[in-house]
């Protein structure tokens, strides 16, 4: 059952990340891509990771490509085809991408990754178990990063501004 | 029935990475570049969790975590830089910004 769910949740994401490089208008873009997010939030649920899961569907699913509709609906961006590439150099692009999936794949199979723990087994994805390595070991980098959001935030406005 | 394995993501992570850098090559719309950013950017992070999993070491997922709040960041600044490229450009067409190559 998991297994073909792993497969299900691939072959989706996949489609969804494909249909992200091809389809013309930046809308169908932005939603091809929250399907694809979706389905990595899919992936972490099968991994046993719940709170990564969460996260990600909040963040990403959530903010992130609410971000991106905002900006392709207020800078009304939705024209098909506005710009594109000429053919060869989209051929090119495609070629350039599939040798390197080709070579990546190629090199990455013949590894033999030794796992030491069965994934089924853990518990190490739950909220629990992840707060205590988050709050002991990771605390200070947990606080910067409140720091870096805030900046972030302030210079997001700062760049937003009319001048 | 056998386990989903290690190698299994493995490949899975590549190709979307492979998807996502053909679509900063193919894309002329920036924003559609930024979108094909944030999904090798994905990729790696789903690799660093199943990592985490299959290692029984908790300290991957929290390195997905700030990655996270790091891409969100990233987010924010990237669209807010997009909107003021628009605004003075009129266009998120990159070959418009072909001036900052010198």
């Amino acid at each position: 059952m998991k297994v073909y769910l792993f497969y299900f949740l691939c072959i989706l994401a996949l489609y969804s990340a494909f249909m992200v490089v091809i389809s013309k208008k930046p809308i169908h873009t932005v939603l091809y891509l929250t399907l694809a997010m979706f389905c990595l939030g899919g992936h972490y649920v099968l991994l046993n990771a719940q709170f990564l899961a969460v996260v990600h569907i909040i963040v990403y699913a959530g903010a992130i490509m609410v971000l991106f509709l905002f900006t392709v609906m207020l800078l009304n961006l939705n024209k098909e085809g506005e710009f594109q590439k000429p053919a060869l150099v989209q051929v090119a692009a495609m070629a350039a991408g599939g040798i390197l999936m080709i070579t990546l794949v190629g090199v990455l199979k013949q590894t033999d990754v030794v796992m030491a723990k069965d994934p089924t087994m853990t518990q190490i994805g739950l909220v629990s178990s992840l707060a205590k390595v988050l709050y002991h070991e990771y605390l200070l980098p947990f606080e910067v990063s409140s720091v870096l959001f805030l900046s972030a935030m302030v210079g997001a406005v700062l760049l937003g501004k009319k001048d | 029935m056998n386990a989903i394995s290690m190698n299994d993501y493995l490949v899975f992570c590549t190709v979307l990475f492979s998807i996502g850098v053909a679509g900063v090559l193919i894309k002329r719309n920036a924003l559609s570049i930024f979108m094909s950013i944030e999904l090798m950017l994905n990729s790696i992070n789903l690799l660093l969790a199943a990592f985490s999993v299959y290692m029984n070491d908790p300290a991957g997922q929290v390195f997905v975590f700030f990655i996270m709040v790091v891409a969100a960041a990233e987010v924010a600044i990237g669209l807010a830089i997009l909107v003021m490229v628009y605004r003075h450009t009129h266009s998120v067409d990159i070959h418009l910004l072909n001036r900052l190559k010198w």
